[in-house]
């Protein structure tokens, strides 16, 4: 146990390290995208862009740049190019927005897809199933941004049901939060619930031939206790952890579409707003955030499952 | 003697017509059989075909039919519908509606360009995005996959970080990073070398994003082959390990592969419109699925034929390779389905 911890927060910081040095490569690659010259302006002096250029340090070596905005980065003190803002307060100014899309949406399609895929293993074959069948389907096939974009057009220009996207802080007003987040919510966990409800839905037909079902059908146990008690417990296994993935994804900036759609103003709306600007420190700290969020709870359900698990042996990978 | 060869014969036999009829056919004559019953995966699959074809004649639409060209703007003209002369782009920007004519059959957006030649040839650059990144993400996920099973050790170690990496970076911020770096750049690795606005930019990318996706399970599967009597008797016969990779583990894998073909072509499409959205995508003016949804989006309460006919065309195709690859799995894999059916039929009781 404790060698697996250690062996995965070894691999964690390399995996880290690795992405923060990618990422800022990424930029540096750019032939004309010197940031002296974008801060300073069209209308700028030969002279402006060499003080903004000695000031920033980007006349240093690649490695030695980095090594700093690194520092910046762990010390809370990392200004972005264009806006001039500190980024760790812009991060947590939005970090809000995408946990309460993370979160609600994360909890809605846990039991959308948990509910879909139960009701279509009972009623495999029949026509419930082959309804949801073709649902979970078109869900996967549809792009978020274009799903979002139909259910604001009808949902709140059409008909106003819902308001035409924004974000309200939940400690300003509950009930309001509530009503902007609902639609993001759904439209969000579409894809999900498609994906989820399949894959549960496999789970619970090859569970339902275990011996152990088999014995306690024999016990005389009433079959929505089989169900409850024996099936769906053991069936839910590899669905918890597609989840913990997933929501880590969403959380590390996989919602950027959703939150762009919904005008949201979350970390990942930013992290697509700093991309374009070729401001280099938001994204390269919202990346690390995310690939930290993949990583973490990626190793905490390995974890959690083998401690659940006897069967599960922790290794090194 | 002879009396137990043909008993184990006559049992082969009859095993196999259990599955599929006539004794000695391969795998994939079976599949193919299995999938030639199953009618629903078929339809949609000649619903794929069909896009895919309606995209390769574009230029021949175009020509023939639209007389217009994908780039080409009309914002001053005018078109005759039904008798009456109707502005392409009205004096307030409001873009014409499907005619249901030759000319801007789907309507025109605000730049007047006719959206159904867009739209074949934006469908052929959304399909050949999705191809190429696939061939890239199969072929190299096929050799890393392959490898790392195969070699384990310091080998399966390094891959093993490396699509550690790609996977935990996020899919859609890598996208949008590469995509937004390149198109002003370019790529010019060696010999390499690309303009920013190439197709070969998305494609690239969405290839390498998903190779983790297709090379982890190769892995998983190359470990337990690795281990089996016919790779040993490979070896024992002097093959070294390039020969053994290439003709003994490569085709016990080849049914994974197959399958995994279609799930990529429809998640390429996906992100290669998600990306476009962003801006990190097919650049404009030329046009992709993807690209002409995101210009369409701000414009939805004046003209939702922008959005809506890109964005059918987008679900329908990916809509069809999806229950096409749902079939071929099943197909490939008849236990699995015959399994879900019996199972099925228990549970339903």
């Amino acid at each position: 146990m404790t060698r697996f911890v250690v062996r995965r927060v070894i691999s964690m910081v390399l995996v880290l390290f690795a992405i923060s040095v990618l990422t800022f490569l990424i930029f540096q690659v750019i032939p004309n995208g010197d940031p002296a010259q974008r801060m300073a302006g069209r209308l700028s002096t030969p002279e402006t862009v060499a003080a903004i250029r000695r000031t920033w340090g980007f006349d240093d070596p690649i490695w030695q740049q980095y090594l700093i905005t690194m520092k910046k980065i762990f010390t809370g003190e990392v200004i972005s190019y264009t806006q001039q803002v500190n980024v760790l307060d812009q991060i947590k100014q939005d970090l809000p927005a995408t946990l309460s899309l993370a979160i609600g949406a994360g909890i809605v399609w846990f039991v959308m897809g948990v509910l879909f895929g139960v009701l279509s293993a009972l009623r495999a074959g029949h026509f419930t199933d082959r309804a949801l069948t073709v649902v979970a389907l078109v869900g996967v096939s549809t792009p978020v941004f274009l799903l979002g974009a139909v259910a604001l057009y009808f949902l709140a220009f059409k008909v106003q049901l819902f308001p035409n996207g924004g974000y309200v802080p939940l400690t300003q007003d509950p009930l309001d939060w509530l009503y902007h987040m609902i639609l993001p919510w759904l439209v969000l966990s579409v894809l999900f619930i498609g994906i989820y409800s399949r894959v549960l839905r496999s789970n619970l037909l090859d569970t339902m031939n275990e011996d152990y079902v088999r014995t306690a059908r024999a016990k005389g146990i009433s079959e929505r206790r089989v169900l409850v008690r024996h099936v769906l417990r053991n069936s839910l296994i590899p669905i918890v952890s597609l989840w913990s993935l997933d929501f880590a994804a969403v959380i590390g900036g996989g919602a950027i579409l959703t939150e762009s759609v919904f005008n949201l103003q979350g970390v990942g709306q930013y992290a697509a707003e700093s991309i374009q600007r070729l401001d280099v420190p938001p994204v390269l700290v919202i990346v690390m955030l995310g690939a930290f969020a993949v990583v973490m709870l990626s190793a905490i359900t390995d974890v959690i499952f083998a401690l659940l698990d006897p069967r599960i042996r922790l290794t090194g990978r | 003697m002879a009396t137990v060869d043909s008993t184990v014969r006559a049992g082969a036999t009859a095993a196999r017509d259990a599955d599929g009829g006539a004794a000695g056919i391969g795998p994939y004559r079976l599949a193919l059989r299995r999938l030639r019953r199953n009618k629903a995966a078929l339809a949609f699959g000649a619903l794929f075909a069909l896009i895919v074809v309606l995209c390769l004649c574009a230029p021949l639409y175009a020509d023939r039919i639209a007389h217009t060209g994908p780039n080409a703007n009309h914002v001053t003209d005018t078109v005759m519908v039904g008798g009456v002369s109707k502005d392409v782009v009205s004096p307030t920007g409001q873009p014409l509606g499907p005619t249901w004519h030759g000319r801007f059959l789907l309507g025109a957006d605000q730049n007047g360009r006719d959206i159904a030649v867009r739209l074949l040839y934006g469908g052929r650059n959304s399909l050949e995005v999705g191809a190429l990144a696939t061939l890239l993400t199969m072929v190299l996920a096929t050799i890393v996959g392959i490898a790392a099973g195969y070699f384990r050790g310091v080998v399966d170690g390094v891959l093993a970080r490396i699509l550690d990496l790609i996977w935990a970076y996020p899919v859609v911020l890598l996208g949008i990073a590469l995509g937004t770096s390149l198109a002003l750049g370019g790529i010019a690795i060696g010999p390499l070398q690309l303009q920013g606005n190439s197709l070969l930019v998305p494609a690239f990318i969405i290839g390498i994003v998903y190779i983790p996706y297709v090379a982890k399970p190769i892995r998983g599967q190359v470990l337990g082959l690795r281990e089996q009597e016919f790779v040993d008797a490979a070896r024992v016969g002097g093959a070294g390990p390039l020969r053994i990779m290439w003709s003994e583990i490569l085709p016990n894998v080849s049914s994974t592969l197959v399958v995994f073909v279609p799930l990529m072509v429809a998640n390429a499409i996906l992100l290669e419109a998600a990306l476009s959205y962003l801006g990190a995508g097919v650049q404009p003016p030329n046009p992709s699925w993807g690209t002409m949804i995101s210009d369409g989006i701000r414009l939805i309460p004046s003209a939702m034929h922008l959005t809506f006919v890109p964005g059918a065309m987008l679900v329908l195709a990916v809509l069809g390779i999806n229950v096409f690859g749902d079939g071929v799995r099943d197909a490939l894999d008849p236990r699995a389905k015959v399994r879900l059916e019996e199972r099925g039929e228990e549970a339903s009781r």
